[in-house]
């Protein structure tokens, strides 16, 4: 079992957590994501580390109520454990991998978007910590939604906000802020974005003009996340890769979005059903026709 | 004379029922019925059936007993060399092993080994005294990577010989294929599986789960810094097969393991638990193997119209007899000789359909089987909403990426001895990890031999 040491409310149904689990804070990098299970009847739920504490032997995860599983893990408590936490799984990202004194010479924009935002900030911290540049572009629909920006001013080298309703920050879409900053001269050697899927191809489509090499992070469905199921598909440059092995960042310049996003609803029926049957059990509905066998 | 008895038929839930529900389809005996089928037995000299079997049950010693009534000698017979006969006797393909070599199949009906090894096996977790295990600790650590059935037989032997042995399991459950792959309407998992587990562990075997090897762990650190002398990879095979053709990554088209493990891993057919899984009206099945079979079967328990797709005939089925004769039984539909070369999509991006060409039988190729050639201008289209590829597997590159001096071959199984070394000092392998997809049986018996040559290279450092 692994216990909840602590539980925040960061936005509207957005919450962190940090999880005891030792052995995953040991070997966690930046990029990688762990499996959770909340209790017995859950899925098995994607979420990429938010950060790690190999001394206090913790990862940090954000996730949103949405699903029923989501719903079920955001409604426990500090003190409270969870059934499974497994990881770290998947690529760490590419700066870990490559020479730091290469890595040096480039200069990163991440732009994060939503719930996104939290897995952006140990990439950013990392680079910080090595002597790299990271500039971070945090965008949300509103004020209100908007996560992380103290702990990421605090990393970053530079950190933009921007709202789609112009109530905090630069009023508008990421994709324009990134257009302005680009125009006014800034020069980036790789974008880094992550965030939802209709966001993460919007970014790729603007910086493809600007011809800046952009990297993404997919969340795609996923059962085990070793390999095992293959529901994490994705065609990247015409051959087809599982987010969960080879992944899940990738070269955004090559990733299929719109397969990506169809895929990513392929139990949403089942989901819709599931979340209105378990809103009926808890309104104390048994139902009749027998909908929920 | 013995042999004058006919073999005694099992009792099966009734095909039109089970095929809505995912209860166990075969009863198995009961006592009055094992006993007697066990008089059935010749005790020949030269047992033939034991030398058939992968593990070398003495199985017509434990059928002695049973006939005498004497079931915890029946058992301490089989636990001789089997931990887990209640999963063995349900899932092993005894037809081509013990009952295949038995004497009386010769000019009638083998005696049904499995169902009686079924037998004891149950009547052991039902009845039997737990499994002791009083052999002194001999202060010897290893690590053993994956929970299957390979893992579990080669922990059992290593534990009973007094070393402190820990499996690491990738899922949140033990029992690797057997609880990911296996559909519960074959092998139960709480009644059964999980039982026998419980044996394994009483044997002084440690498991730890969540743990996957070569991403929180790697094998360096289990042995440089968790003090494990040496190492045992049972990981199984893991990855799924595509066809890469195309439409393969329509909404609908699934692999096997996703289908299998979304619903006896993660009970996906049981309202209670969250799994969502999609079956639609129609689901094909490309593939002629167990797994196939399973998944095909599962399917139609979750109330589609199910059709297995198969590119050679039904003589050349890789699955057992058994299973294809329950799946026709429950109602599934069997399209040999026929091949997808796309699956077709609509304007959302959902299966619509799958395009097939016929194939038929040319000369035999490097497996023995007679290769299946297209049929020029044969190609016709078929209705459905799932495509289930069950077209095998491969082992999980993972542990040989993050494990220097580990040698896998041109198909990505590791390189082992017949005794399970591996290309690396102290480490050790067997099962589907180095074969490729094979059967509960051969992946236990490789397991037993690793255990062996495990134990005599620790003596010998």
């Amino acid at each position: 079992m692994f216990p909840i040491l602590e539980k925040r409310l960061l936005a509207k149904g957005i919450y962190l957590m940090k999880i005891q689990a030792p052995r995953v804070a040991r070997s966690a990098q930046p990029g990688q994501f762990i499996i959770v299970r909340a209790e017995e009847h859950c899925e098995r739920i994607p979420l990429t580390v938010s950060d790690y504490d190999r001394e206090q032997g913790t990862i940090t995860i954000v996730t949103q109520a949405i699903g029923v599983s989501t719903k079920k893990l955001c409604a426990m408590e500090v003190g409270d454990a969870l059934a499974d936490f497994a990881g770290p799984l998947g690529q760490p990202s590419d700066f870990v991998k490559e020479p730091v004194e290469e890595v040096r010479k480039k200069r990163y924009l991440f732009v994060a978007g939503g719930v996104g935002t939290a897995p952006v900030y140990p990439q950013v911290k990392w680079l910080t910590e090595h002597g790299v540049e990271a500039e971070v572009i945090i965008g949300a629909k509103t004020k209100d939604m908007l996560i992380y920006t103290e702990a990421m001013g605090k990393v970053a080298t530079k950190l933009h906000i921007c709202t789609d309703d112009g109530t905090e920050g630069f009023h508008g879409m990421v994709t324009a802020l990134i257009e302005k900053l680009v125009n006014e001269g800034n020069h980036y050697d790789v974008v880094v974005a992550i965030g939802p899927m209709i966001m993460m191809k919007f970014v790729t489509l603007t910086t493809k003009k600007f011809n800046i090499p952009t990297v993404v992070s997919l969340n795609a469905l996923m059962v085990d996340g070793t390999g095992m199921c293959g529901a994490c598909r994705v065609t990247v440059g015409g051959e087809t890769k599982f987010t969960c092995v080879d992944g899940p960042e990738f070269d955004a310049f090559k990733v299929d979005f719109d397969e990506a996003m169809r895929r990513q609803g392929m139990y949403k029926t089942q989901e819709q059903r599931a979340l209105a049957i378990a809103a009926e059990r808890a309104a104390g509905h048994k139902c009749n026709i027998g909908l929920d066998k | 004379m013995a042999n004058k008895i006919p073999r005694v038929p099992v009792r099966e839930q009734d095909p039109k029922v089970r095929a809505t529900n995912f209860e166990e389809v075969c009863h198995g005996y009961d006592l009055e019925e094992a006993v007697l089928e066990a008089s059935r037995c010749l005790h020949c000299k030269n047992p033939r059936c034991m030398n058939a079997c992968p593990v070398s049950v003495h199985i017509p010693d434990f059928i002695a007993a049973l006939h005498e009534r004497d079931l915890q000698k029946a058992s301490d017979v089989i636990a001789q060399d089997s931990s887990l006969p209640s999963i063995c006797g349900r899932v092993c393909p005894q037809e081509t092993q013990c009952e295949g070599s038995c004497v009386l199949g010769i000019k009638g009906e083998a005696v049904a080994i499995g169902k009686l090894e079924r037998f004891v096996g149950d009547w052991k977790l039902n009845h039997g005294a737990k499994t002791v295990n009083d052999t002194p600790k001999n202060g010897h650590k290893i690590a053993i990577i994956g929970s299957g059935p390979s893992g579990l037989a080669c922990a059992s032997d290593l534990a009973k010989w007094g070393y402190e042995v820990k499996i690491f399991e990738a899922l949140h459950k033990v029992g690797g294929v057997l609880v990911y792959g296996i559909p519960e309407f074959r092998l139960p998992k709480d009644r059964i599986v999980a039982r026998e587990v419980e044996e394994v562990k009483s044997l002084g075997v440690e498991i730890e789960t969540d743990v996957i090897v070569g991403r929180t762990v790697t094998i360096d650190s289990l042995m440089d810094e968790e003090g494990y002398e040496a190492v045992f990879i049972g990981s199984g095979a893991g990855l799924p097969r595509f066809m890469n053709i195309p439409g393969e990554n329509l909404n609908g088209v699934v692999s096997a393991n996703e289908f299998l493990t979304r619903t006896n891993l993660m009970h996906a057919y049981d309202p209670n638990y969250d799994t969502p899984i999609y079956v639609g009206q129609k689901v094909v099945v490309v593939g002629g193997g167990n797994v196939a079979m399973d998944a095909v079967r599962t399917a139609k328990r979750l109330g589609a119209d199910s059709v297995i797709v198969y590119r050679r005939g039904e003589e050349e089925l890789p699955a057992r007899k058994e299973e294809v004769h329950h799946a026709k039984q429950e109602g599934i539909e069997f399209r040999m000789l026929t091949n997808p070369v796309e699956v077709l999509g609509d304007e959302k991006g959902w299966v619509r359909g799958i395009r097939c060409v016929e194939m038929e039988l040319g000369e035999p190729d490097a497996s023995g089987r007679r290769s299946p050639i297209v049929k020029e201008g044969s190609e016709f289209d078929m209705e459905c909403d799932v495509v289930i590829m069950a077209l095998g597997t491969m082992p999980n590159p993972m542990l040989a990426h993050s494990t220097e001096g580990l040698e896998t071959n041109r198909k990505g199984c590791l390189v082992a001895t017949e005794e399970g070394a591996t290309t690396r000092k102290g480490v050790f392998a067997g099962g589907d990890a180095v074969t490729g997809a094979a059967t509960v049986i051969l992946a236990m018996g490789a397991g037993r031999k690793a255990a062996k040559a495990i134990d005599e290279y620790i003596k010998s450092k």
